[in-house]
């Protein structure tokens, strides 16, 4: 039993209760129904970021640390070297201008790896989270929806402090740098969205997910261009890259933060890659949440 | 906690009718010929029944009966494979949000977010039905309480006991304030007194006019809570009708138990032939059905026979179950 207590008194229990004055009431089904099919998405989205902001703080740790470590280790460290013997092979910018972008869109990815992943397989299997909502006036295609919808916002964030960050080491002399955030932003969707539909699709967790990290993500972390120029590499790896939403959106970044030279269809490309995976990641996110709810 | 009744003191009546149906829902729930298949397993075979507003109707039945699918239809997360299915007038297929919207849901296994404390996910949970935080702040307050977890508002859910977690799921579930509240197996895996605490919070629902579909495999569960109830078996339909109807249909008033030991009870059949008006031998005992319990252990007595233990209860809906299928309930 509680205490009684001066805040809430005993008759505010009933349903009569009032607020200044005005029986509690909720509004009728049909208003909830309307107000769902709008915003549901949202509604969703405003879940997740609570659940997300029990751990705020090791996201926001981790936002910072990261670049920090990064750029200090290999824009200090390494630059060094690699300053004073090759500097025309890094676009003619200093080597922490030149890896800085790759790490932005670098981070975003390996958010999504973990963001996209494990919290899934949480909804519809370990605790079962979804089901909650999808009783709810809330559909399928909004619950993913929301759940995207925050974690772009993560992506947003720790992409700003990031490029703040980035800014602070004079690693980004163009003045379009701040669309590098934008970029990894789009590359974090463009690898998680099909990682979700893949998530979404696990029944038995078999350790899928550390295979992912292992044998996908660190590869293309490694074979990227992300610390030196893709065509530096043999022939025969370079596809990594060309496959890779980390190449794409490394190399989208170097063109906002210090002019990287290269042709405008390639821009083009990039853009267009980006675009097209985060698109078909959607569809086929969505096609699972619908299938695998509607059972 | 009277306030509580009398506030909603009026709705005990039929709810009112709605403007978007041609007809007003006379009844919340219409089900015809509900059909659901699973590959070559068909849960739900062609079930119907009504509901009207203010009833408190329970489906009983073994596991694998069909009753969690037909609860999944019903709620607007499971499509059906054949049949006809309305609640409050409206098909659950084409109009899923708006069919949620007028219900709360008590799913079988709890869902509640685990990362959130325990009054936050009465507010994330009305955030789905668009509610303003104006009304619910107050009202996952008044919910708490309901609920007895008033001093567990900041916890972790984590931190919760089995019988505090099915309590918040259903405070949550009566977040939107629903005329019309599915529970599915509502108190599985509970210790006894956390159901009866149970027990009491669904029956002042009841009293509040909120119409009850529950699922259940306990009879007891079912007698104290259902006016009306179906018994389900393999998807279908055995009996329908209210707990006494049905211990008064298919059973008899009074039932002798006997225990004559694993080796004996399964031959005595034949000594205890013409006691009572039935005979229903089950592995651990013999049950002998009458409307006179004593007389039916004297006669046993009269023959000679000393059972182990001897037992005279009222006939349950156990009795009714075995008697229309030859299985128990549970196991």
């Amino acid at each position: 039993m509680t205490e009684p207590s001066a805040t809430v008194p005993a008759t505010a229990v009933s349903a009569e209760s009032t607020t200044a004055g005005r029986a509690l009431r909720a509004h009728p089904p049909e208003v909830s129904a309307a107000k769902a099919r709008r915003w549901g998405a949202f509604y969703y989205a405003e879940q997740v970021l609570r659940v997300m902001k029990g751990y705020g703080w090791s996201i926001f740790l981790y936002s910072v640390g990261q670049p920090a470590a990064y750029l200090f280790a290999m824009g200090v460290g390494l630059a060094t070297l690699v300053d004073t013997n090759a500097v025309s092979a890094f676009g003619g910018v200093s080597y922490i201008a030149f890896i800085a972008p790759a790490l932005l869109v670098s981070a975003a990815v390996m958010t999504a790896a973990t963001e996209f992943t494990f919290p899934v397989m949480d909804g519809f299997k370990w605790r079962r989270v979804y089901y909650g909502p999808h009783a709810s006036p809330l559909t399928p295609e909004q619950i993913a929806a929301g759940q995207i919808i925050a974690v772009t916002l993560r992506f947003l964030l720790q992409s700003v402090i990031y490029f703040a960050i980035v800014a602070l080491f004079g690693a980004s002399p163009s003045g379009w740098g701040w669309g590098s955030v934008l970029v990894a932003t789009l590359a974090g969707l463009s690898f998680g969205l099909p990682l979700m539909a893949y998530a979404a699709s696990i029944k038995e967790d078999k350790g899928q997910f550390a295979m992912v990290m292992r044998f996908i993500v660190m590869p293309l972390f490694l074979f990227s261009g992300t610390f030196f120029p893709l065509d530096t590499l043999p022939v025969l790896v370079r596809w990594i890259g060309w496959i890779s939403p980390i190449w794409h959106g490394t190399e989208l970044g170097r063109v906002m933060t210090f002019g990287y030279e290269e042709s405008p269809v390639l821009t083009i490309i990039h853009m267009v890659f980006l675009l097209a995976l985060a698109w078909i990641g959607w569809v086929l996110t969505k096609r699972q949440f619908v299938r695998r709810m509607g059972q | 906690m009277p306030e509580l009744h009398s506030a909603e003191g009026t709705s005990n009546k039929p709810v009112p009718a709605h403007e978007e149906g041609p007809e007003p829902p006379h009844y919340v729930i219409t089900a015809e010929n509900l059909t659901k298949t699973y590959g070559d397993v068909t849960a739900v075979d062609g079930i119907s029944f009504r509901v009207p507003a203010g009833e408190s109707f329970g489906l009983l039945g073994p596991n694998g009966a069909g009753k969690s699918t037909t609860m999944k239809m019903i709620g607007g997360v499971s499509q059906r494979t054949s049949g006809n299915l309305t609640i409050m007038g409206l098909d659950p297929e084409q109009n899923g949000p708006e069919v949620r919207a007028h219900l709360g849901v008590v799913p079988q296994q709890d869902n509640l977010d685990e990362e959130l404390k325990v009054r936050d996910n009465l507010l994330v949970y009305g955030r789905y039905f668009g509610l303003p935080m104006s009304y619910l702040r107050p009202k996952a307050d008044e919910l708490l309480e309901f609920a007895q977890l008033t001093d567990k508002a900041k916890s972790k859910v984590d931190a919760l006991s089995g019988g505090m977690k099915r309590r918040l799921t259903i405070a949550r579930s009566l977040i939107n304030e629903p005329r019309i509240l599915l529970l599915d197996e509502p108190t599985t895996g509970l210790d006894p007194q956390a159901r009866h605490i149970l027990w009491d919070r669904l029956f002042r629902l009841k009293e509040q006019g909120v119409t009850l579909i529950l699922t259940t495999h306990y009879m007891d569960e079912a007698e104290q809570l259902c006016d009306r109830l179906i018994v389900v078996d393999k998807g279908r339909i055995m009996a329908e009708g209210s707990p006494a109807a049905l211990i008064r249909d298919y059973s008899t008033r009074e039932v002798l138990e006997l225990r004559f030991g694993s080796e004996r009870n399964a031959s005595i059949g034949a000594e205890l032939e013409g006691i009572g008006e039935r005979l229903e031998t089950l592995p651990d005992r013999v049950l002998i059905y009458t409307h006179d319990g004593e007389s039916a252990l004297e006669e046993v007595s009269a023959r000679g026979l000393r059972p182990l233990t001897s037992l005279v209860r009222r006939s349950s809906l156990e009795d009714v179950f075995l008697r229309l299928t030859g299985r128990s309930l549970v196991d």
